[in-house]
């Protein structure tokens, strides 16, 4: 069910304002891909064109196609919403709805987008909580507040919560970055399970994450502030950490960057 | 430890102004404002009656600025400018409070006072049929029907309207379009109620219309929905973006994330926000006296003939002039505000009911 992405010749614009340029890769189904570089550099942009999140943003819009399986995300007549059913999206700050239970939280996408039956609810909020190893914690209070749980625990919720609706690819946009190092720990080795099941591409600030979790990493860079990011390399994790081909992804994550 | 030498008393130039490195300083108690506030009290009233003033509004004025006056200067003389400062600010800030409050507080006593002498049962479940205006007896039951039923319609017919408008506003409007609206939305914010009930006076001559509850409760409809869309407006925009993002990324359409996330999340604020509004216009005298008339008798429905309600009953009975109808004015008066308190408490139930829960 994990599905490859291959994006060519993508440029994101916010109004006139060009955010990314030309990027072209390929993401592998059934492994983790980290996108790393600096602030500002366009990776969460990129990421967001991967599920046509980033078109709901006033002035968004898009140029180059992302082809998923063969099928162009942006080709005419197709229905963002189907997009973002088949990849889902797990946020920086974790944000569960704050009027739904846990339970609810979790049965959101699937109530929500009218595709469930009743009977098998329950089923699949427990096999996603699980999944998302939450369950053990929140079996006994399924219908109190989402909001009401550790800001891990909320994490971890939202990934249930993706992770319910049976996406193919799963994007996640620093998922760690206001966690504490237990809460992390939790979500990487649930990153590391999850990606049997789902093609998974991860933007992290952290190099040593994007060390621990991915399998290939990409790094992009802007040259300078103002001008659109672009893909400086993209490899195996191992390569990328060890011996980079490019001498400026060498400086960024030895620390010598600007 | 108070003149320990430091580089700057060695210089040759005079010593700074800093006189003591003591961090504690002299401080005035706790209870120095309230001492203030008795001594401002006694110098206000004091010299009022010495004066021979009459007026206690003018004592007020005097004690509350001897309080400012008292307040500063002791502190400046005790503790310091700076202390002095922020005592001057405090002291304003309540006197502009107790000015803000005695209003009201007096606003309330006179109103429950005066009107709890005739609200009884009969005077909420009898009518004016047949009851003298100069002569005691005599209820509010047809204001109260007329005003229950004027507003009801009138909310009906708004809260819908302003919601929706508020939701294009937030969630979908851009460019001319949603420009217009906002602007005629603030434009409409600021409509005096007698053009409101002029506006629909004009229509209903043009259209050969009798007066009726509805005419009413259509002009009414003209105040309350700039009110609503307002409201609603500041309150989705409060719903964080983030939920909306989340939601859509499930693959949720945005129609349902508006009514199933977005609004959900709002709904306490948007219930108060249409309570108040209903508040505003259930006080309206004006497009009633134009477009409902005004009856002594009890009419259940606004579609057809004259019908009264609460303000239009205050001013009726105010008008005669005699002691039975001031006390029923009065009456009417305290059961108005009763209706709009209440309503005021059901909006904050409401609130917190609704309110996203927070608790473990």
């Amino acid at each position: 069910m994990a599905k490859r992405i291959d994006i060519g010749g993508l440029t994101a614009y916010y109004g006139s304002h060009k955010a990314i340029e030309d990027i072209s890769m390929t993401v592998e189904p059934r492994s983790v891909t980290a996108f790393i570089g600096p602030s500002g550099c366009g990776k969460s942009t990129f990421l967001r064109t991967l599920n046509r999140m980033h078109e709901v943003t006033p002035g968004g819009r898009v140029e180059g196609k992302v082809l998923l399986d063969d099928e162009n995300l942006y080709g005419p007549g197709v229905d963002p919403v189907t997009v973002r059913r088949t990849v889902g999206m797990v946020f920086q700050r974790p944000n569960p709805f704050p009027t739904m239970s846990i339970f609810d939280n979790v049965a959101a996408g699937l109530r929500l987008n009218g595709s469930y039956r009743k009977n098998q609810l329950a089923e699949i909020v427990e096999k996603s909580l699980r999944g998302a190893n939450l369950w053990n914690e929140v079996k006994d209070r399924l219908n109190k507040p989402g909001s009401g749980l550790s800001g891990g625990q909320q994490q971890r919720l939202c990934i249930a919560r993706a992770i319910a609706v049976e996406p193919q690819v799963l994007l996640m946009d620093e998922p760690c970055s206001a966690l504490d190092p237990i809460s992390t720990l939790a979500i990487e080795d649930l990153i590391g399970e999850l990606k049997e099941r789902f093609t998974i591409v991860i933007v992290t600030h952290n190099m040593q994450q994007a060390a621990r979790v991915s399998d290939r990493t990409a790094f992009f860079n802007l040259s300078a502030v103002g001008k659109p990011g672009r893909l400086i390399e993209i490899d195996e994790t191992e390569r990328i950490f060890s011996n980079p081909s490019v001498q400026a992804t060498e400086d960024y994550i030895s620390g010598r960057f600007g | 430890m108070s003149h320990a030498p430091t580089t700057l008393q060695e210089r040759p130039t005079p010593a700074p102004a800093v006189a003591t490195t003591s961090l504690s300083s002299r401080t005035l108690p706790r209870w120095a404002p309230l001492g203030f506030a008795a001594v401002a009290i006694v110098l206000g009233v004091g010299l009022g009656l010495v004066a021979g003033w009459h007026s206690r509004i003018q004592w007020g004025l005097l004690s509350a600025l001897f309080f400012v006056a008292i307040s500063y200067t002791v502190t400046t003389a005790v503790e310091n400018k700076r202390q002095a400062k922020d005592r001057l600010a405090t002291s304003v800030v309540w006197v502009c409070f107790v000015l803000a409050v005695v209003p009201l507080a007096s606003l309330t006593w006179t109103t429950l006072s005066r009107g709890a002498k005739v609200v009884d049962g009969y005077f909420l479940t009898h009518s004016m049929a047949g009851v003298l205006g100069t002569e005691p007896g005599g209820g509010v039951y047809h204001a109260l029907v007329g005003t229950l039923e004027q507003v009801g319609i009138a909310t009906a017919i708004s809260a819908p309207i302003g919601l929706l408008t508020a939701v294009y506003l937030v969630e979908y409007g851009k460019g001319a379009l949603a420009r217009a609206v906002t602007f005629f939305v603030d434009v409409m914010t600021g409509i005096p109620s007698i053009v409101a009930g002029l506006f629909i006076l004009s229509i209903m001559l043009m259209a050969e219309l009798k007066p009726s509850g509805l005419m009413g409760s259509l002009a009414l409809t003209i105040l309350m929905i700039p009110v609503v869309v307002r409201s609603t407006e500041e309150m989705l925009k409060l719903v964080p973006n983030e939920l909306r993002e989340a939601s859509l990324a499930l693959g949720i359409p945005k129609w349902r994330t508006i009514l199933k996330v977005v609004l959900p999340t709002a709904i306490g604020g948007i219930t108060t926000g249409v309570m108040l509004a209903i508040a505003r216009i259930a006080g309206e005298t004006a497009p009633i006296m134009l477009l409902v008339f005004g009856s002594q008798l009890i009419n259940t429905n606004p579609f057809e003939g004259a019908q009264s309600s609460l303000p239009f009953y205050i001013w009726e009975q105010y008008k005669i002039g005699s002691e039975a109808s001031y006390d029923r004015a009065w009456g009417a008066a305290l059961v108005l505000i009763a209706f709009v308190m209440i309503l005021n408490l059901v909006a904050r139930g409401i609130a917190r009911w609704k309110a996203p829960k927070t608790g473990r």
